[in-house]
């Protein structure tokens, strides 16, 4: 096992960097939650030179359709990262993004870019919402809800919220090699 | 039998995990190391704290599917269970997953153009008895599952590299430890049918039929020495368990379907007669 770290949800270079794959990071602070839908359309407003509502330089986005209600974050556990990997590239590279956090891994395109543009990929362990919902402190603010709730971008609140591990890192290196070919 | 006694139902279903399935990753846990360990302690810490407070135990509380077996099929039982659904969206709650799937739109009551979805088996024994099992199935498990018409030539041999090589396919994303439901035999959507309602039974219950029990104990372990382990992290468990289930099927053919399954295996038995609705555990 790596080293843990504790660590905020607006990065810099260097907190980037200092992470390598094996390490497992505790974030506090906030998360985006992004999945496909959101994905599409953010590509499509960044492609278009546009601005999206909210601003992802720094950010760490969380591939996550969690179950809420009002501001409550009743469970809230990642999805399957692979499937936004058709547009994730461009969304690091336009949104400045830093940190991307889901589950299953992401495709050669997405490794690249992290490597590019100092991003890292962590993973949360799949189906465990009650406990992700646990260390989320509620809803700050939620975008594009006309999407529906799996699929809207909801601003949450975390503290210690982890362990993510990290298997994609800013250096180039995975855990898990198979994965890029599929 | 009423959609008060459906809510009940889905509360349990998505909050307390069946037992059988908990062993299981017990076991597994024990079996594990490093990074691969630590996941399993995360899911087995969650699966007692949804448990406890009563909590869905993952965000993505599925598609909710049902087996009734009834002596006769009542439109009335889809009319309580439609009733049911809408009610446990907002008290379990259930998260809306249910879209449109040309616009994605999503109503947000889980419901929609032939839901729910609903399997009836006609039980001419059960007199004024229901029985229901309810599974809820994630999206991440549901999307790596494949069904297909093999060649009949293939036999044996092409059922298991076709189960392996969906299993190897499906890798991290559908979060495993997996439970691998198989479907043989039948016509192709009926193979479908067979995989998902093989992942009804119970884990540690010994399979009678001697060739069935056999490829389902050579799968397992075939499966387990790919090495995709806890979240496809590496390690020595892949899937808890498999299970085939099949039918007779046309001279000519071999349909074969694979249901993966998360670790969170989610169903639930209840049943209605004179004497009131009893959850079954």
């Amino acid at each position: 096992m790596g080293g843990v770290h504790r660590l905020g949800t607006r990065l810099k270079d260097e907190d980037v960097r200092g992470l390598r794959v094996g390490d497992v990071v505790y974030f506090s602070g906030e998360l985006y939650t992004m999945r496909d839908m959101a994905h599409l359309r953010a590509v499509e407003i960044l492609r278009d030179k546009g601005r999206l509502p909210f601003d992802l330089r720094g950010k760490v986005i969380y591939h996550c359709g969690p179950l809420v209600r009002g501001r409550k974050v009743i469970s809230a556990g990642p999805t399957t990262s692979m499937r936004m990997e058709r547009t994730e590239p461009e969304i690091i590279h336009l949104s400045g993004l830093r940190g991307i956090v889901g589950k299953g891994g992401m495709g050669r395109g997405t490794l690249e870019a992290l490597r590019k543009f100092g991003v890292v990929y962590l993973e949360y362990p799949g189906g465990v919402g009650a406990l992700a919902a646990r260390s989320s402190k509620g809803v700050k603010k939620a975008y594009w809800r006309d999407l529906g709730d799996p699929e809207a971008v909801w601003v949450i609140a975390v503290e210690d919220f982890g362990p993510c591990f990290v298997t994609m890192d800013a250096h180039g290196e995975t855990l898990r090699k198979e994965c890029l070919s599929s | 039998m009423g959609p008060r006694n459906i809510v009940e139902a889905l509360r349990v279903l998505e909050t307390d995990l069946p037992r059988d399935v908990e062993e299981r990753l017990q076991e597994c846990l024990r079996r594990e190391r490093g990074n691969s360990k630590e996941i399993m302690k995360a899911i087995i810490e969650n699966v007692r704290y949804a448990r406890e407070r009563s909590i869905p135990m993952c965000q993505d509380t599925g598609t909710l599917v049902f087996f009734v077996r009834c002596a006769e099929e009542y439109g009335n039982i889809i009319d309580v269970i439609r009733k049911g659904i809408e009610l446990a969206t907002k008290e379990v709650p259930l998260r809306a997953n249910t879209v449109n799937p040309f616009t994605r739109e999503n109503e947000g009551r889980n419901l929609g153009r032939n839901n729910p979805i609903v399997y009836f088996e006609g039980d001419a024994g059960a007199r004024d008895r229901v029985s229901v099992e309810i599974m809820a199935k994630g999206a991440g498990s549901e999307n790596v599952s494949r069904v297909l018409a093999l060649e009949s030539a293939l036999g044996v041999a092409g059922i298991k590299s076709c189960v392996l090589e969906t299993v190897r396919k499906a890798g991290a994303k559908p979060c495993p430890p997996i439970i691998v439901g198989v479907g043989v035999g039948g016509t192709l959507e009926w193979s479908a049918y067979l995989a998902k309602r093989a992942l009804l039974r119970p884990l540690n219950e010994k399979t009678k039929d001697p060739i069935v029990a056999r490829l389902e104990e050579e799968l397992l372990s075939e499966i387990n020495e790919l090495g995709i382990g806890p979240m496809g992290l590496g390690g020595r468990t892949t899937a808890l368990g498999v299970k085939v289930e099949w039918a007779h099927c046309h001279t000519a053919s071999l349909p074969v379907s694979v249901n993966i399954q998360c670790w969170a295996l989610r169903r639930v038995s209840a049943e209605w007669d004179d004497g009131g609705f009893r959850i079954l555990r």
